[in-house]
């Protein structure tokens, strides 16, 4: 009987929190837990007083003064005696101009090499694996220094395109320019523009591409259409084939309902080009592609490109070799085996490492200070700091414009990874 | 109780960094260097030469406070700072001292509060075109590119100037003097505009300096001075002193072959006297000893010796004195007495 008086409950010791271990984690996580906030402590009291000993205060109200400094390249309209913000605004579009181009191009030399270094054919893919191996393995700023001293040392000034007889010519019918200040390409203007006559006559210094903004809605938002209308057209070719057995030809139609929209809405808002010509120092009228635009965008291009292609080329080795000799025991030719068997697959592996190369790039960006380049780093990281010494808040609003980024394109590409991932039924 | 350590030691973590920046006297005496803050080259102002020793006028006036601070003139770190990092290594205690080329305006010294501690260059912006362009005045150049130093006063008074004038330009932002000159020299710029000292400095350093001219527009006020951070009050007194017994002793005709001469015994001359510490204290009154203005003389001779050898008319740069003459002479350069 006396066996079934309750236990003896042990008195708690303090040894028990480090020894037992159901209290070992939760001291572990206290611990760490004060530790953590006190080194946060200690990093916003030794900010606010530092701030303090040096006089400053924390406030963002610079971003509403007058920037009182010139921007080249704008997207947007901007003079220098708007704000601090409105130049923090043309330094971010010109981060995402480089980094939107540099992602596409980067992406389809990826992809071009990646499935290229696996060709049979020796030559080609020595070829490849010499860039891969030359691109991965020396430092981005190297390349986009490289580039940007080539183009600014050994192209043709412009004034090599005055005279009689100039030392250096426009190619492709007078229209483009290469010159050590940069590309001039014949600028794409709307006569008849929507937006007012600033398409046609730009404001005094502005780029070209910060006009018209609804001409290029209107121009692209038809050729969308075009698209969904050809998607549509090919889901009814499947239909057909599925119930006939024989695919209609719709490639002649798939061309007109691409082009001929685009053409009409384009002759409607009367569609210029206008070829870049000599003036007084400098090429006018045309677009100016800045060199440090074309290097920095060269060179994030070709580094990313080589680490894309590895992993194409990574993604393309994991699908079983099972899967091509299925496919070409069903008959199916070599480019249907890539296009609907090996790339699919390769795909669910090769999407997620994508995600990060696009993030590194869009990272990589701001290296765009070795060469000049006007992105938000040069503009709210760079001259606005400087000229109005407001280093710690103009590093958190860069930091999070970064992250914000960052999490913009991983998220995106998540949905686009969501779609292509294996289903689970 | 777990709260109030925790307090208390972020205050005392705190306190320990909020005294660390103020005395910026004991912080050097005890380091045994003096951290300046320099150009990343700029000849005749701050440059390695050929051993790798760093020469210049701002150079110079670093060395010259060292030697009064820590009676060694070698006794200098030279950090290489550019238009952009300089305020940010000066505010963050990376540097004691900024000698660059740094113009003084009204919201570096409050704003960014710092203080600047006299100005050892009169000096203003110009423009530099090759010859071969033809052009002969700054308001001729609309629709030029031009390349700029970022985080300057360049900048800003260049937009002020293309907006007056109303004309248009292309800016080519540049980091270092050195990508500039590059840039410039290859002709991925028309004009080149900086400082008219600096301006002559790297014409100078061109191999033909004659292919290239310097607009007669002087487009602004741009006095160089060393700076310091605001609040240290004895140290920029260090510095602003310094700077002026230089002046002092060119005008009182205290030479760095003279110097130890006229300080081993008083002369009749009093203000030599105080200056040199052979009659009455003034060193103490800094914290420093009594030969401390002896020394900085004798480290790279009076401000006009300095002038002379490093960007003088004798030099490559072959800059008069203009401006910077002493005040007796019809220039600005003008020490408060020492009394
Ligand atoms: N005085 C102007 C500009 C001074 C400046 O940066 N000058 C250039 C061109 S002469 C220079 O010294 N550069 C040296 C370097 O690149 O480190 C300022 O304080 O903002």
């Amino acid at each position: 009987m006396t066996s079934l008086t309750d236990p003896h409950k042990p008195a708690f010791r303090l040894s028990q929190l480090i020894y037992d271990t159901r209290y070992r984690s939760m001291t572990i996580q206290v611990v760490a837990m004060i530790l953590l906030l006190t080194a946060f402590g200690w990093l916003i009291n030794n900010t606010v007083e530092n701030l303090g000993a040096l006089g400053k205060d924390f406030d963002f109200s610079f971003l509403g003064s007058r920037a009182g400094y010139d921007i080249n390249q704008m997207l947007i309209e901007y003079d220098n005696s708007m704000t601090h913000g409105r130049a923090a605004l043309v330094g971010i579009l010109n981060t995402l101009l480089v980094a939107f181009l540099g992602c596409i191009t980067a992406t389809i030399i990826g992809v071009f090499v990646g499935v290229l270094r696996l060709s049979k054919n020796w030559i080609v893919s020595r070829l490849m694996a010499v860039y891969v191996e030359g691109f991965r393995n020396v430092p981005l700023l190297l390349w986009i220094i490289l580039i940007y001293a080539v183009m600014s040392e050994s192209m043709p000034r412009p004034n090599d395109f005055r005279g009689e007889d100039p030392s250096a010519s426009m190619i492709l019918g007078d229209s483009v320019a290469i010159t050590n200040r940069g590309i001039y390409i014949p600028r794409i203007g709307f006569s008849n523009s929507l937006s007012g006559n600033e398409a046609v006559a730009p404001i005094e210094g502005a780029t070209p591409l910060a006009t018209g903004a609804i001409d290029w809605i209107l121009v692209f938002g038809a050729l969308a259409l075009s698209v969904i209308a050809v998607r549509y057209v090919r889901k009814k070719a499947t239909i057909t084939q599925e119930a006939t057995g024989v695919r209609p030809t719709t490639w002649y139609w798939q061309i007109a309902i691409l082009v001929i929209p685009v053409l009409i809405v384009s002759l409607f808002l009367g569609l210029t080009f206008s070829s870049p010509y000599l003036k007084g120092f400098n090429f006018t009228e045309g677009t100016h592609l800045r060199n440090s635009l074309i290097a920095l965008w060269i060179a994030l291009s070709l580094y990313t490109g080589a680490f894309i292609a590895e992993i194409v080329r990574s993604g393309i080795l994991s699908v079983s070799k099972g899967q091509s000799e299925a496919a070409f025991a069903l008959g199916l030719r070599p480019s249907w085996t890539m296009n609907l068997v090996i790339l699919p697959q390769a795909l669910r592996v090769i999407i997620p490492p994508l995600i990060s190369q696009f993030l590194n790039l869009t990272k990589n960006s701001s290296l765009a200070i070795a060469v000049g380049y006007m992105d938000v780093r040069a503009t709210l990281g760079g001259i606005t700091i400087n000229q109005t010494g407001r280093e710690l808040e103009g590093m958190l609003l860069l930091g999070l414009f970064y992250l914000a980024l960052s999490l913009l394109i991983s998220s995106l590409m998540n949905v686009y990874n969501n779609s292509k991932k294996l289903k689970e039924r | 109780m777990k709260k109030t350590v925790f307090f208390g030691a972020v205050t005392v973590a705190g306190l320990a960094a909020g005294l660390a920046s103020a005395a910026t006297l004991d912080d050097v005496k005890a380091r045994g260097t003096l951290n300046c803050g320099v150009t990343t080259g700029l000849a005749g102002f701050a440059a390695p030469n050929a051993e790798g020793v760093w020469e210049g006028f701002d150079v110079d006036l670093c060395r010259a406070v060292a030697a009064a601070v820590l009676g060694d003139p070698m006794a200098v770190n030279f950090v290489p700072t550019t238009g952009q990092t300089r305020f940010t290594a000066l505010a963050s205690g990376e540097i004691d001292m900024l000698s660059r080329v740094t113009t003084w305006t009204y919201s570096r010294d409050t704003d960014l509060s710092f203080e600047f501690a006299g100005v050892n260059y009169y000096d203003g912006q110009g423009f530099m075109v090759p010859r071969a362009l033809g052009v002969s005045s700054a308001k001729e150049l609309d629709g030029a590119t031009v390349c700029i130093q970022t985080g300057t006063t360049t900048e800003l008074n260049l937009a002020d100037f293309f907006r007056n004038n109303n004309i248009s330009y292309e800016p080519v932002p540049v980091e270092t003097n050195a990508e500039g000159q590059q840039q410039y020299l290859a002709g991925a710029c028309d004009v080149y505009t900086t400082d008219a000292s600096g301006l002559a400095a790297t014409r100078g350093t061109f191999e033909n300096p004659a292919d290239h001219v310097v607009l007669p527009e002087i487009i602004s006020k741009e006095p160089l001075g060393p700076v310091v951070r605001h609040g240290d009050n004895e140290w920029g007194d260090i510095v602003r002193w310094t700077l002026n017994a230089l002046v002092a002793a060119e005008e009182l005709g205290v030479t760095s072959e003279n110097v130890a001469e006229l300080a081993a015994a008083p002369t009749d001359n009093p203000e030599i006297n105080r200056l040199l510490g052979t009659e009455s204290e003034l060193g103490a009154m800094m914290g420093l000893d009594a030969d401390w203005a002896v020394r900085a003389i004798s480290a790279a001779g009076n401000y006009g010796e300095m002038f002379e050898t490093n960007i003088g008319e004798s030099t490559p740069i072959g800059l008069a004195r203009g401006l910077n003459a002493q005040w007796t002479e019809g220039g600005l350069q003008y020490s408060p007495p020492f009394r």
